[in-house]
């Protein structure tokens, strides 16, 4: 059975690691993108960065004072039992994790602006749920930033402009959005479906380790091509010039009706956190 | 690019001699205000109490914990200066600071009134929350706090040797961000004709 109180440690738990600790894929390309840099103040803003990760561990802070949405991916089994308690443990997770940890009270009412200084509100938290095969969960967590989102682009692109113009319409994007969404970013690039699923794919695209690329080739191929060119752009680590300007760009896709095809793009920040917490039918968890 | 250790309250001959490209620790006053605070700000005039001359302006929205009635900072790096681009030139009409620190950079409007006003931009890492807690040390006091909760409100901290800082828009009109804006259209524009 699953203990509903250790559930909500386990996410608490969950929402510290990922607030404190910095993947290691993430980690590893932030020291190689260092190496790269030659000009002082590009290499200034990555000493600051990787000064910063190891600080943040070291003594247990927030890398980042914007701790972000506390956004949740779920992907359950049909077979798996315990969906309604996950669902009922998350809010009192989010509320404890804001006191202990502590979080920055992030949600605010569009209309009012009042903030409940707890991270919950009107259809919060953020959790999207994935039914598959079996009877296990895994439960991701991804702290998401606000200046970063607020670089995020929707483009109902024709057929005609495809691919081609879906990275057209990246680099014009990456060299505007400059410094603002805290480079070296992370791409995350939906294709397909209507507006809403490549928006939802975009954002899925983030959880992906760096170093994993689309089963696809010729997906993983364009990857790597739009990333090259926008390393070529020189925005640089927080927009103050450089050779990185990007750590990875994931693609994921979906069909398209024959008169569309919608694209988007939702920016990760350098400071790419995230988390995850595996359940099985027996309530065992890691 | 000469580095130096500055204290609040800062002059305007300190000021007039840093370039963009020079390096800052700073030491002293520096309050934090985004959006909101600006807004605040510029509606009530001032803080009684609390002169802004030669201080820091801060764009950051910390996070900050009380325990046994001390305040302490958690994590409390910059957020998008960008935002308070049309609120700055206001700002700086009617509060003496000296320096704005924040990131990604300002527009034309904030770089007119840097000079007008003497006042140099300089930037801190983003994401580098941790980091800029250290140097940003004691909490002085915050003002506007129940009525536009911890993000938003005006943090006083006295800070001991905050940086590296990069001067990135200095009050002759030198902005490093457009420097690089011109090489990444440049560099756009070659991309996309290959």
């Amino acid at each position: 059975m699953l203990n509903k109180e250790a559930l909500i440690d386990r996410l608490v738990k969950g929402m510290r690691d990922g607030a404190i600790e910095l993947p290691p894929d993430v980690t590893a390309k932030l020291e190689e993108a260092h190496s790269k840099e030659t000009d002082d103040i590009p290499k200034m803003q990555f000493k600051a960065i990787l000064d910063n990760i190891k600080l943040a561990h070291d003594e247990s802070l927030p890398l980042c004072q914007d701790t972000g949405i506390q956004v949740f991916f779920i992907k359950a089994g049909y077979d798996f039992p315990y969906l309604n308690d996950i669902h009922k443990a998350i809010p009192l997770a989010i509320k404890k994790a804001t006191m202990e940890i502590p979080l920055r009270p992030n949600t605010v009412d569009p209309y009012t602006g009042n903030n409940p200084k707890n991270n919950l509100g009107p259809n919060m938290p953020a959790i999207t749920v994935e039914l598959v095969e079996g009877d296990e969960a895994t439960i991701q967590i991804m702290p998401k930033g606000g200046g970063s989102e607020n670089m995020s682009a929707l483009w109902m692109l024709t057929p005609a402009q495809g691919f081609d113009g879906l990275k057209k319409k990246i680099l014009e994007h990456i060299q505007f959005a400059a410094g603002k969404p805290c480079p070296p970013i992370i791409l995350g690039v939906g294709v397909g479906g209507g507006a809403d699923m490549a928006v939802k794919l975009a954002k899925k695209a983030i959880l992906r380790p760096l170093d994993v690329t689309n089963s696809n080739e010729k997906i993983a191929a364009m990857e790597k091509d739009i990333l090259d060119s926008v390393n070529k752009l020189g925005v640089g680590p927080m927009g103050l010039g450089g050779n990185t300007t990007a750590l990875a760009v994931h693609i994921e896709y979906t069909s398209r009706h024959p008169a569309t095809f919608p694209t988007a793009l939702v920016i990760q920040c350098w400071c790419d956190r995230r988390a995850i917490i595996k359940i099985d039918k027996d309530g065992g968890m890691s | 690019m000469a580095e130096y250790n500055l204290k609040t309250p800062i002059d305007n001959e300190t000021i007039s001699k840093l370039v963009a490209g020079d390096i800052i620790y700073l030491s002293g006053t520096v309050f934090t205000a985004r959006d909101e605070a600006h807004m605040e700000l510029l509606e009530h005039g001032d803080i009684p109490g609390f002169d802004m001359t030669g201080l820091g302006l801060y764009h950051c929205g910390p996070v900050m914990q009380q325990k046994d009635g001390k305040w302490n900072i958690i994590s409390a790096g910059p957020t998008t200066s960008f935002r308070m681009e049309t609120l700055e030139p206001e700002f700086l009409d009617k509060f003496k600071v000296k320096l704005i620190i924040g990131k990604g950079g300002m527009g034309p409007l904030t770089l007119e009134s840097l000079k007008k006003h003497n006042v140099v931009y300089v930037s801190f890492t983003g994401g580098a929350g941790a980091l800029a807690a250290k140097g940003l040390g004691e909490v002085k006091g915050v003002y506007y706090l129940e009525e536009l909760g911890m993000p938003e409100a005006v943090w006083v901290f006295e800070a001991k040797g905050f940086g590296p800082l990069i001067v990135s828009m200095d009050s002759k009109g030198h902005s490093l961000y457009d420097d690089v804006n011109s090489k990444t259209k440049e560099n756009l524009e070659r991309l996309l004709g290959d």
